[in-house]
């Protein structure tokens, strides 16, 4: 099972990374994906990211994923620059020959991601504040559940 | 020994540079004891890392913490808790 790595500033096709995930010969596909909220008049979203460290961030996690539970495929997509509310911002999906399996290491990959990979959101609302988004004790605590 | 420094999301606005190539004294030996002689450097550094709890570190693109040794690295950043998915 080879992952498929994904960081990029253009959007993506979630039904075609499904169907992608669909041929690799598994009997089950899970996918997530993640969206920018428009909450409290939010106008941009802009991911700021460690080019050189997400590349080796993600291909740990898909290998640590791989070591846990037998996939058939694996897709992890982050994007990074600015968005604005509704855009795609993250993708993940793994295929497995049953579902407890696929929908484990999707989840686990989420979990993850929020919390591992260094990505930085700001946000900028329509009275022109920005702000940094705190990172999220609930998100560590989602995470660490998996160890 | 010449070190890249990288700072990210508001570490980078308080320092007001994306990153730099510094040569620390041989006494620093960590990474916290670069904190402490880049605070020597200017009142964004003072600022940036005023509060260590909100800071985190990575040596060669990993994770790790501040009494982590320097002797080796050859890029550092400093950057926020991170925020993606």
């Amino acid at each position: 099972m080879s992952p498929r790595i994904c960081v990029q500033a253009e959007d993506f096709d979630g039904a075609a990374e499904i169907a992608r995930l669909e041929r690799a010969g598994g009997g089950a596909v899970a996918g997530f994906t993640g969206l920018v909220r428009g909450d409290g008049g939010l106008v941009t979203l802009e991911l700021e990211h460690y080019p050189a460290m997400t590349q080796t961030a993600l291909s740990a996690l898909a290998k640590s994923i791989a070591r846990r539970w037998p996939l058939a495929g694996l897709t992890l997509i982050h994007r990074f620059g600015k968005l604005v509310p509704g855009d795609r911002i993250v993708f993940v999906g793994a295929a497995s020959a049953h579902r407890h399996e696929a929908i484990a290491a999707m989840h686990f990959a989420i979990d993850w991601l929020k919390t591992d990979a260094p990505f930085w959101k700001c946000e900028t609302f329509s009275d022109g504040r920005q702000r940094w988004i705190d990172a999220s004790r609930a998100d560590a605590e989602r995470r660490d559940r998996w160890s | 020994m010449a070190v890249d420094i990288l700072y990210f999301a508001w570490v980078r606005e308080a320092i007001g540079k994306a990153g730099e190539t510094l040569d620390p004294p041989g006494t620093v030996e960590t990474i916290g004891g670069l904190i402490d002689w880049l605070e020597t450097r200017g009142d964004g550094y003072v600022q940036a890392f005023a509060d260590r709890s909100r800071v985190r570190a990575a040596a060669n693109q990993c994770f790790v913490a501040f009494d982590a040794p320097l002797a080796g690295v050859a890029e550092v950043a400093f950057f926020p808790p991170v925020t993606g998915g």
